[in-house]
């Protein structure tokens, strides 16, 4: 019995890197007690994280497969786990299960596509994995965009590494904004989706949306404006989940489960569910 | 008298649709067999004359269903009360819990409502239809033809141990208005109170470890009326769906007990609605009785405003030592 | 096919629990009926159904998962589990047997659930078929036959004996140790039974209804049925029809503080309950309306087009029985089922 693999049965892992993106979001790095990476992941891919006593609670693993000596989640605090997580120190143990969800396309339907991500506040967590993930494997993608915005400039998660890495690459265009005047800012201004409008980009690109749901709805408005097709945009949902695995039924939007059948949807996918999400 | 038949109150309905006093009616609405009565909305004479229904089975209280229908921006909605729900309705009220403003008030007479599962265990599988004929209960079923049962061996509960017939809250009352009647509501908690601690919590245990938890009675409460239930709120600490151990199994039914003390009415629903049939009423007929000794006789909702005891402090409150040591008196 | 007569059926239970523990319908006080474990001299109900389904045996209302210890930043898992021992549940009814078909679906398609999988492979099922179905049965709306009602063993009962007849390695397994108190026989009684059945179910007041409307990729025609709205509008949110399902297994995973540790527990939850997917950040179904609607939509299109058109519902009749408000699937079928409901 106890040599069957049960998927709830958590494995017991170390906190080796804690860094304050923003305020409110910070990013963990975990590796497993003998220091090697929990699992291997597809980008846009989950785990449940869990402190015993404090609850289980499912994240985006925003590292990219490609990094070979740790993961990292970027976690927003707001409930009750990720208090716990925010005070946690280096050398905290944690516990750890998955990866769970399908993850983006990246090896199959994004291959040879010009790419451009767009993403608001912590919706950028998931898709830095991908962005991380096309940057390692540059060759197998064509142009690469992302615009990124946020509430504020201190709002922006993972700003050192957009200014630091990915603003110098020269394969890829960044484009960030904020949402109101700030003082020591001189970039755009503005929501995303009406940045993503003005920047007018080219409708032959695949699309990887993340973000707040207001965003999203008037980010594929504006898409749609340019020329885009719902079978060009990619999105990962967020919902409320226990199990991660299908079963426990809280994640169930028509016949599919957000955490087995997703997170990651084609926008012409999730027209296609009933709206509940 | 007049009989009040289905017919009397959607004549009732009628007309008051109809002069525009209210837009809607809050009725009983027939199921597929004779028990299995729905609430529900109707907004028209013809929905009634097709679904509404009032029989012996018309039991559930639709005081709790006010607080929703008064949010609504529709105008009045016509409730019809049995003269235990008029002390919900009343309760409701005192806890500013609906616009009074947005009900019409109909009471209606009651002869009593039968118990489906008493029914269920007298005549066994198959039971087609019920019907009631003074104090005779013929039931017809799938495999012993009719069986005549009284109406007394398959009365609920409640309707057995009666508190009152009299209506204490009504725009307008069809029919004679009854008494507050003198009833033996409080003699299954005195065989309770005269066990041994140990007789005594073996009993709640064995009915309390049935419990699933589904909150049923809690939901179905009129008293349970907290926009977040401290058992549902993850921050309370006590939040659970299912008890983790034997002492959380009962915690659950005993708080809610001692929410509820002062301001339930006794109107039975907890009991009513329990897939389990676990007696959740004597919990909370042992904290009337034990308020009724204490300070006096006080009936939750016979009249809007008043203090409850457990509320209202008095000088002539009894010391909490004398509760402790009652019963060494 | 072995028989028993009913004078020798405290042998059968007594050689039964002689080799692993035998849960049987037991009549309780109020006319309640539950599963019991069986001691010597218990005597078997007649009633129908149990109160609660068979999936207590194998989902159970709460189920200990891991226990954890902390000390400092450091944790350290105990796994919990152990080899379920045999056991015997005697007089699964055809319905309650078919619901754990449906929840095999769900509990052993991978990741497979180990714990539900360690008892159902250690759970031998005796099944009962039905002499006297009632006015709140529908198995057959569901395909389901009351007079083959399947399981490990299949089993008769008639005014003076049991029929068995083994379906499974398991059933054979059970059977085969069962010889010195049963005996071979012909099916004649067994065939005859199943006739009669068959002319009971032909009466019940629910024999018309119908689950062709529905079934898999039937979303768009139903999700959103203004009918939604008068269903569920006195619901009252509360969890006793999915308790009572033989089939809901829908869970929640939650943490106890044990003066030990940390019990990490796994209990049922609800599609009705209001918090089942609320998140800090917002609630996908924001009224009653929507989490009634999840729930039928569930068992009548979600799950088939998720298992080759199996429903989750297999007619039990519990919910018609238990909801506060009688609300149930059989309404909801009958009104937005359209013309062939009627």
């Amino acid at each position: 019995m106890t040599d069957v693999k049960e998927p709830l049965i958590p494995t017991v892992c170390v906190i080796t890197d804690v860094r304050q993106d923003t305020p409110d979001v910070k990013t963990f790095r975990v590796l497993t007690v003998d220091g090697k990476k929990p699992f291997i992941h597809k980008p846009g891919q989950c785990a449940m994280l869990s402190m015993p006593g404090v609850g289980e609670a499912l994240f985006s693993i925003t590292s990219s497969p490609t990094n070979t000596e740790y993961v990292e989640f970027s976690i927003k605090k707001c409930g009750c786990v990720t208090s716990w997580l925010h005070a946690a120190e280096v050398g905290q143990q944690i516990t750890v299960r998955g990866p769970y969800g399908n993850g983006f396309p990246v090896e199959t339907e994004f291959k040879g596509q010009d790419m451009l991500f767009i993403a608001g506040g912590i919706g950028l967590a998931p898709v830095r994995s991908v962005i991380n993930y096309v940057r390692d494997n540059r060759a197998n993608y064509g142009k690469v965009d992302i615009v990124y915005g946020s509430r504020s400039k201190d709002d922006l998660v993972f700003y050192k590494e957009i200014i630091d890495e990915w603003e110098k690459d020269p394969s890829i265009n960044v484009h960030l904004t904020i949402d109101r005047e700030q003082e020591g800012w001189d970039g755009h201004v503005g929501f995303v989706p009406s940045y993503v409008k003005e920047l007018g980009f080219e409708p032959n690109k695949t699309a990887v949306l993340c973000g707040p749901p207001i965003m999203i709805k008037f980010t594929l408005q504006g898409l749609g404006e340019l020329g885009f097709n719902k079978e060009q945009v990619y999105t990962t949902l967020e919902l409320r989940m226990k199990c991660g695995i299908g079963k426990c039924g809280r994640c169930n939007v028509g016949s599919k489960y957000v955490c087995k059948d997703g997170p990651v949807f084609r926008m012409d996918q999730l027209d296609a569910l009933p709206d509940e999400y | 008298m007049q009989k009040i038949t289905r017919e009397t109150l959607i004549e009732k309905a009628k007309s008051l649709l109809a002069d525009g006093t209210v837009t809607r009616v809050l009725g009983w609405k027939k199921g597929d067999f004779s028990y299995d009565v729905t609430p529900a909305i109707f907004t028209s004479v013809e929905q009634m004359q097709n679904d509404f229904v009032y029989s012996e089975f018309s039991g559930a209280n639709f005081s709790k269903y006010l607080i929703k229908e008064t949010k609504k921006e529709d105008g009045k909605v016509l409730v019809f009360l049995k003269p235990c729900d008029t002390y919900s309705f009343n309760q409701l009220l005192t806890e500013h819990r609906f616009d009074r403003e947005k009900v019409y008030a109909v009471g209606i007479p009651c002869e009593g409502m039968l118990d489906e599962n008493k029914i269920k265990k007298a005549v066994g599988d198959g039971i087609l239809s019920v019907c009631c004929d003074g104090d005779a209960v013929k039931v017809e079923t799938l495999y012993d033809g009719v069986k005549q049962l009284n109406k007394g061996d398959v009365l609920s509960e409640r309707c057995l141990n009666c508190k009152s017939k009299k209506h204490v809250a009504y725009d307008e009352l069809l029919g004679e208005d009854g008494e507050v009647i003198d009833s033996n509501r409080f003699d299954e908690v005195e065989k309770l109170e005269k066990m041994t601690a140990d007789e005594r919590f073996a009993f709640w245990q064995n009915e309390l470890s049935r419990c699933i938890r589904c909150n049923a009675c809690r939901d179905v409460c009129p008293a349970c009326t907290c926009e977040k239930c401290v058992f549902d709120n993850p921050n309370s600490g006590v939040e659970n769906k299912s008890p983790a151990n034997s002492f959380e199994e009962k915690m659950f039914h005993i708080i809610r007990a001692f929410h509820v003390a002062g301001r339930c009415t006794d109107c039975g629903e907890c009991s009513r609605v329990c897939p389990q049939q676990i007696p959740l009423h004597l919990l909370n007929r042992k904290f009337i009785k034990d308020i009724n000794a204490f300070y006096g006789d006080y009936q939750a909702g016979a009249e809007v405003g008043s203090r409850a005891p457990l509320v209202n402090y008095t000088k002539e409150d009894l010391e909490p030592s004398e509760a402790v040591n009652r019963e060494d008196k | 096919m072995r028989k028993c007569s009913l004078a020798n059926s405290q042998l059968l239970f007594d050689k039964i629990a002689e080799n692993m523990p035998l849960y049987i319908p037991v009549d309780l006080e109020k006319g309640r009926v539950a599963y019991k474990q069986y001691q010597s001299g218990m005597k078997m109900s007649d009633a129908l159904k149990t109160d609660r389904s068979a999936k207590d045996f194998f989902f159970p209302q709460t189920e200990n998962l891991m226990e954890f210890k902390t000390e400092g930043k450091s944790i350290e898992i105990i796994d919990t589990r152990s080899e379920a021992q045999d056991f015997v549940v005697f007089g699964v009814r055809a319905c309650d047997v078919k619901s754990l078909e449906v929840l095999d679906k769900v509990f052993l398609a991978e990741p497979v659930d180990s714990y539900y999988k360690n008892r159902r492979e250690h759970g031998v099922i005796v099944s009962m078929a039905c002499t006297r179905p009632t006015e709140t049965c529908f198995c057959s709306t569901f395909g389901i036959d009351a007079s083959a009602p399947a399981g490990d063993i299949e089993c008769y009962k008639t005014e003076d004996a049991f029929y068995f007849d083994a379906k499974t390695e398991k059933g054979k397994a059970l059977l085969s140790k069962l010889d010195c108190v049963t005996e071979d026989c012909g099916d004649e009684q067994v065939k005859a039974q199943k006739e009669q059945i068959k002319k009971v179910l032909d009466k019940l007041p629910l024999k018309d209804l119908k689950a062709d409307e529905f079934g898999a990729d039937k979303t768009d025609k139903f999700f959103n049925s203004p009918e939604w709205k008068t269903l569920s509008e006195s619901c009252l949110g509360c969890g006793t029809c999915t308790f009572v399902c033989p089939t809901c297994q829908c869970y929640d995973i939650k943490d106890f503080k044990t003066n030990k540790g940390v019990q990490r527990f796994r209990c049922w939850d609800s599609c009705m309950y209001s918090d089942f997917t609320k998140m800090s950040a917002g609630q996908p179904r924001l009224t009653q309306m929507e989490r009634f609607r999840q729930r039928f939509m569930h068992k009548l299109v979600y799950f088939p087009t998720n298992n080759d058109g199996m429903f989750s519902c297999v007619g039990c009749g519990r919910c018609v029985a238990k909801c506060p408000i009688s609300m149930n699937i059989v309404k909801v079928m009958k009104t937005l089922g359209g013309k062939n409901n009627d």
